[in-house]
């Protein structure tokens, strides 16, 4: 499976991006192969804040009901909403055009303190 | 440790996620669950369905004793035709619901649902009352697999002895596929034509590599129950243990049509008949959304803000893209056109009570 370098991951298997002072948040190919074919999310509005570990949204799979956690506090400026009208965009391109949310930090320092790729690699084979 | 069919290795080998499901470790998906469903609607899908249970009346008195413990009419059902009915209690609630293949009027072979494969031997054991039957589960004798969609019988044809041609649905032969003596039944539980065939297990493994080879033809997908529980729900096929239990009647769950009061006595019939006369307090209703979300098991029906049922099965259609699902509601409710909410995670969302099956062929 596909980790890429330059993002940086959680426990709950969303990734960020830095792009920018903001920071753009998605699911890792773990977390899409293991949901499954995505029908449907739910998303925060532009201008909601969102806080580190709380649930901001909500992915459905064919078969599950799955939250997404916020990686890193902040106040949400952008939202995939293409998403909503093509949710295997999730499946098909995780790290790209299945982008989900775009965050401005409220602590940029937040998203250094999460797995890096390798880190994540690591903590998935635990899981096993 | 879960159970295992004898084609679990077939199973890991092509990639299958499997998970547990009424004891058993079955495949859920192998490439997807949408692209297994499309298969199904549009080719050929195969499942394995060994997980399923087998119990087998024999006997002088076989047909009259099973027939005492079942809703639908099998004196009205020919040698080499299946029924499907329901078992019920005394109080009508539903034990299991079932496909009898009558092979014989002395020999039928029950397909109970895997999560009741004990308790159904052990009631139909305990019920069969009079003599001159032997009831015997019979499941570890029989693998199944289901093969499902319209390209189905021009796939098996090419394997098996067995006059699909003349084989309709809900008629069943013996025949032998692939060299394996097999019963193959013009059944299902997709909403497709196919073909579901009843093997040896020791065969099993033989009998799935010859449709998948010969298959390639057809672009057979191999399929997971993810997949079967879609397909099914767009049919509103029930499901047990979702959209019905020993708490529901046939009546609430709208099975009516495989109750058949005027038969003569059957374990349950006073129950149904009083419920008939009196009405019944709920019914298992089809519905759509009509605003954004998906419904699934257990969620609240709303009317003005007030709970009225319970959403029962649910999920988003692969063949129409719209949001589909099962509820018991009062009857009132239950006519097409009615409106009501289904609760998603504290949010209400319109839905609308619509005709079954969801889907139907083109």
């Amino acid at each position: 499976m596909n980790f890429p370098d330059d993002l940086r991951y959680t426990r709950e298997h969303e990734w960020a991006r830095r792009k920018g002072k903001n920071v753009v948040v998605g699911i890792t190919e773990f977390a899409q192969d293991q949901l499954g074919d995505v029908v449907y999310l739910e998303l925060p509005d532009v201008g909601d804040a969102v806080k580190k570990g709380d649930a901001f949204g909500v992915v459905e799979s064919t078969k599950a009901v799955s939250e997404l956690f916020a990686p890193i506090s902040g106040k949400v400026v952008e939202v995939n909403d293409p998403l909503s009208d093509a949710p295997e965009t999730v499946n098909e391109d995780p790290y790209e055009e299945g982008w989900m949310v775009v965050i401005e930090p409220s602590d940029p320092a937040e998203v250094d303190a999460l797995m890096d790729a390798k880190a994540y690699q690591a903590f998935l084979d635990e899981q096993e | 440790m879960a159970l295992r069919t004898p084609l679990y290795e077939n199973h890991r080998k092509a990639g299958a996620r499997l998970v547990e499901f009424a004891g058993w470790d079955m495949p859920v998906q192998y490439e997807g669950l949408l692209a297994e469903h499309e298969a199904v609607r549009t080719r050929v899908g195969l499942f394995d369905v060994s997980h399923m249970g087998e119990v087998v009346f024999r006997g002088p008195r076989a047909l009259e004793a099973l027939n005492r413990l079942f809703t639908n009419d099998l004196a009205r059902c020919a040698d080499g035709q299946a029924q499907y009915g329901c078992l019920c209690r005394e109080d009508g609630g539903i034990v299991d619901d079932v496909v009898v293949y009558r092979r014989s009027a002395e020999d039928l072979l029950v397909c109970v649902n895997a999560s009741n494969r004990a308790k159904d031997f052990a009631w139909l054991a305990d019920h069969a009352t009079g003599g001159g039957v032997e009831v015997r589960d019979e499941s570890d004798a029989w693998a199944q697999l289901a093969l499902q969609g319209p390209l189905a019988a021009q796939l098996l044809q090419r394997l098996t002895n067995a006059n699909l041609s003349a084989l309709r649905s809900y008629r069943f032969a013996q025949g032998e596929v692939a060299g394996v003596p097999c019963l193959v039944a013009r059944t299902g539980y997709t909403g497709e034509d196919g073909m579901e065939l009843f093997c040896p297990p020791d065969q099993a493994a033989h009998v799935w590599g010859e449709l998948v080879d010969a298959g390639q033809h057809e672009k057979l997908a191999l399929c997971g129950l993810g997949a079967r529980d879609s397909l099914r729900l767009e049919m509103a096929y029930r499901l047990y243990g979702a959209d019905m239990d020993e708490g529901t009647t046939p009546l609430e769950a709208g099975l009516g049509w495989v109750v058949k009061l005027d038969k003569g006595d059957f374990v349950g019939r006073d129950a149904l008949l009083r419920q008939r006369e009196q009405g019944i307090a709920r019914k298992l209703v089809g519905f759509v959304l009509t605003e954004p979300g998906i419904a699934r098991h257990g969620y609240p029906v709303l009317q003005d803000g007030r709970q009225v049922g319970a959403v029962t099965s649910g999920t988003k259609s692969p063949s129409l893209g719209t949001s589909i699902g099962l509820a018991y509601l009062p009857p009132a409710l239950a006519a097409e056109g009615s409106t009501f909410a289904v609760e998603i995670r504290g949010r209400p969302a319109a839905a609308r009570a619509v005709k079954t099956p969801f889907y139907t062929r083109p």
